[in-house]
């Protein structure tokens, strides 16, 4: 009720004002709700201090000292009271905090089915693959209604990717995969900003989100340069360094099989089950023996300084793309 | 407060003109004297740090940045932030009032260790060479938050001569901390229980402890990152085998409590004021004085909301946001027990009066908004915006440094013996309230539009937002300079202030302005609560029949 009053109330400011915006473009599925929060939130803050603020004015006028040898009346510290505001403000945190994490806790899962696009962050510019093959810096194009996750890394310092329209951030870390996922509900351009300090030109790592409608996105994805999916050209990579030697596809070589391989938790010689994920891949790749299975030996070599993080992930949706072909023949 | 004390003649013999001669300063174990040094100290500390902000401000005019490039911008807002934490409010005002205080508030002659005190100041003063060194010498571009591996392994400027001055300024924190605690525990005058004491003193006690608990984290985290920079130890930067959130694991298990060191001190300063000049009781003496000991524990354990963002697990998050509400609590019951305080109070508005409700009012803000941080679904948006910037502004400089001029002008008489012109300070308070408002509270705007911060441009339809915020910051910079031209003026021109001129309750008003170099003649017998001021029977309000009891 409260917030539904705030809500109409702030939609007249905001009709009256256009030119002075308030909020930021609602752009995502989860913004109305972040921003229903936020709201909220404004709500408390104007409420305790307004009631803050006029209890110290009534007392300024009413208890101004009138003679300079007057002295105060007594008053007694009051249990009552203590305990009051004590429990009241505890109890608006409590219902704050199931609020926000119920929100963060839904927004933090991404949809099982997902696009796909990568994102490596460098000092500074976004480069953005998606997995059917085109590749953007500092662009992203994405179809409106659809869940996107990011699959996201950096190839120098930490950077974070931001995009307010639809109230997501998340840091994106050398040496590490980091996702987020947003379903753009409104068409239109918007801001991505790097909004972790990245050195020199960090306000310049910027970019623009553009929501198209799937048929757009569909004639945007088939114009330009016809491109290798990222399958594709992972593909290549595996036949370049000659992967196939060792990892021989049906089973039987130095190495594993990578078939079927991704999504499986699996047993490694430290004696840890972990879930073959992008993590494990890119460890594999670059830190072979810190990954190795207990039925191989140590052979592998690392990989490290001869492949850079766009070809990591090139390599990473080639193993997707066996898993998924190979499950199907079984 | 305690047993009357005869006042000698303002002429007699007190710290400040027992001796002359630098070497009588330079060398001096008197708390009192060492506590004015730090005033010198950081007054041109925070002067070194403000100057980088006006300029950053001026810059962001406009959209495409007025004065600067961008590496120029990145090293104003990395000195800024550096020299204001840890070279100004980190030992503001417990490094001088506290040295100043403490021993006149307990009834002692001196800290437990003075000779520790003057090692304080002086690895302060080394640590702060250091940072002037980097800064003159082209600066330093990593923020004040040194991330690394941004700052171990890409970052050309000065980057370990800054950490090198963090960490030796810490050993003066950890040192003033231990001093402190020792001195509040050991020396307190016969009678003087804990729940006689002003609640000045257990603020300082609640920041000492963080001080000693915390500092050494920091200067590990610094050692760490100096080794990765200097030696190639991989430890933060994965390229040679570290973890990055490592280092923000640790760098904000310091300075989260750190938060705190700066503004712990500043409600002290607040209690004491808020009493002397309602003349009264503080309501909920023991409420404040356990709020100020629960939020230096609690501050320890809620880091982790500085990296809801960083890919933390989300149960990791869950935790860290439940204990950050839970860190509010006590700051609110410190708000309400000052409000309660005026209730039939005897109120009068000088300058430290206003600071303190100004303290209250931006300490409100800063807090409440606080909230939006601990919330996990809205500081997902706001992280790393200008709301951020705004937010922890209304505490530091809202709160934090609204108390410290508060105390400096509260104190002032005792400290110099002379008074300083109210009118102007009052103007400079108003000023100071007024540019505060104007330059941050539409960063909060801005940063829920999603500016990000430490942006040297920004894209054009933020420029209305933050020609205010410019506008406000020379209108705060002018209210900063105002109370230096009049309180160095009053050191020789105001008239002489007397032992106890706002009539206040309290051991250091019991003795001589300047006090006399061993403080009390004869160590004084608490006989009562603090802030026992006479009180009256209810007494009757032309405009209303009645007062109605609590």
């Amino acid at each position: 009720m409260m917030i539904g009053f705030i809500e109409s109330g702030l939609n007249s400011v905001r009709g009256a004002a256009a030119m002075f915006p308030l909020q930021p473009p609602a752009a995502s599925s989860i913004a109305e709700g972040v921003d229903k929060l936020y709201l909220a939130l404004t709500g408390i803050t104007l409420f305790f201090s307004v009631l803050i603020f006029s209890i110290i004015f009534y007392f300024m006028v009413k208890y101004r000292r009138r003679s300079d040898d007057e002295i105060a009346a007594e008053t007694h510290t009051s249990m009552v009271l203590e305990l009051g505001w004590t429990i009241i403000p505890s109890l608006i945190c409590v219902v704050l905090f199931v609020w926000s994490s119920t929100l963060y806790v839904r927004n933090s899962r991404p949809p099982a089915a997902s696009t796909e696009i990568f994102v490596i962050g460098k000092q500074w510019m976004w480069h953005l693959q998606h997995s059917e093959g085109p590749r953007e810096i500092n662009e992203l194009h994405v179809p409106v209604g659809v869940p996107v996750k990011l699959t996201m890394t950096s190839q120098d310092v930490i950077h974070d990717f931001y995009i307010p329209a639809f109230r997501v951030k998340k840091d994106v870390l050398p040496g590490r995969y980091s996702s987020v996922w947003f379903q753009a509900t409104e068409t239109g351009t918007y801001h991505l900003f790097c909004a972790q300090y990245c050195g020199t030109n960090h306000s310049e790592m910027i970019g623009w989100v553009y929501v198209m409608t799937p048929t757009d996105y569909a004639a945007w994805l088939a114009g330009g340069e016809k491109t290798e999916s990222l399958a594709e050209q992972g593909q290549r990579l595996f036949i370049q360094f000659d992967c196939g030697s060792c990892h021989v596809a049906g089973g039987g070589g130095r190495g594993p099989s990578l078939a079927g391989l991704y999504g499986k938790p699996e047993k490694l010689a430290s004696g840890e089950t972990r879930v073959v994920d992008e993590s494990l891949i890119r460890q594999a790749i670059l830190v072979p023996n810190s990954v190795h299975m207990p039925s191989y030996q140590e052979i592998m070599p690392t990989y490290q300084g001869q492949i850079d993080e766009e070809q990591i992930l090139q390599l990473i949706a080639y193993v997707k793309s066996l898993g998924s072909e190979e499950r199907n023949g079984k | 407060m305690s047993t009357a004390q005869a006042v000698p003649a303002e002429s007699s013999v007190n710290y400040l003109n027992a001796n002359y001669g630098i070497k009588s300063w330079l060398l001096t174990f008197d708390h009192k004297r060492i506590g004015l040094l730090y005033l010198a100290s950081i007054t041109l500390m925070f002067f070194v740090g403000g100057v980088p902000a006006v300029l950053m401000r001026l810059h962001l005019i406009e959209p495409q940045g007025a004065l600067f490039e961008p590496e120029t911008y990145n090293k104003l807002f990395s000195t800024h932030g550096i020299i204001m934490v840890f070279f100004f409010l980190v030992p503001s005002i417990p490094a001088t009032l506290g040295n100043f205080l403490i021993p006149l508030m307990i009834g002692a002659r001196d800290v437990a260790f003075p000779k520790l005190n003057l090692m304080s100041w002086y690895l302060f003063i080394i640590g702060a060479s250091f940072a002037l060194y980097a800064t003159l010498s082209g600066g330093v571009d990593t923020g004040w938050t040194f991330y690394p591996p941004y700052s171990s392994s890409y970052s050309q400027t000065h980057v370990v001569a800054v950490a090198l001055g963090v960490f030796i300024a810490g050993f003066s924190s950890i040192l003033t901390g231990l001093n402190f605690i020792v001195t509040i525990h050991k020396m307190r005058a016969p009678g003087l229980t804990w729940f006689r004491l002003p609640l000045f003193i257990w603020a300082m006690y609640a920041t000492s402890l963080i001080f000693v608990l915390g500092t050494p984290v920091i200067a590990v985290t610094l050692l760490l990152l100096g080794a990765e920079r200097i030696l190639h130890v991989g430890i933060f930067d994965p390229a040679v085998g570290g973890d990055p959130l490592l280092f923000q694991h640790l760098f904000w298990f310091y300075s989260h409590p750190a938060v705190y060191i700066m503004i712990l001190p500043g409600m002290g300063v607040v209690s004491e004021l808020v009493t002397a000049f309602s003349r009264k009781k503080i309501f909920g003496y023991s409420f404040v004085a356990f709020s100020s000991l629960s939020i230096a524990v609690i501050s320890f354990v809620v880091w982790g909301h500085h990296m809801f963002v960083t890919g933390q697990s989300v149960y990791a998050g869950l935790v860290f946001s439940v204990l950050s509400f839970l860190v509010a609590i006590p700051s609110a019951i410190k708000v309400f027990n000052w409000t309660a305080t005026l209730y039939r109070g005897s109120i009068s508005y000088e300058a430290p009066m206003l600071y303190a409700l100004g303290f209250i009012g931006l300490f409100t803000i800063g807090g409440l908004t606080g909230l939006f941080l601990a919330s996990l679904a809205t500081d997902v948006h706001l992280n790393g915006t200008y709301f951020i910037v705004a937010h922890f502004h209304y505490v530091m400089v809202g709160g934090a440094v609204m108390a410290y001029l508060g105390g400096i002008h509260y104190w002032w008489p005792k400290i110099t013996g002379r008074l300083y012109p109210d009118l102007w300070a009052r103007i400079a308070a108003a000023i100071i309230f007024i540019g505060f408002n104007l330059t941050f509270f539409p960063q909060f705007i801005l940063g829920y539009l999603g500016m990000p911060r430490r942006y040297a441009v920004y894209p054009a339809e933020f420029q209305v937002l933050n020609v205010m915020s410019s506008a406000g910051a020379s209108i705060l910079g002018i209210g900063y300079l105002i109370p230096l031209i009049y309180l160095t003026w009053s050191m020789r021109y105001g008239p002489v202030a007397g032992p106890n001129p706002w009539k206040a309750k309290g051991l250091e008003w019991t003795i001589p302005s300047p006090p006399p170099t061993e403080n009390f003649t004869e160590i004084p017998i608490v006989t009562e609560e603090a802030y026992n001021y006479p009180v009256a029977e209810p007494r009757k309000y032309p405009d209303t029949p009645g007062v109605a009891r609590v």
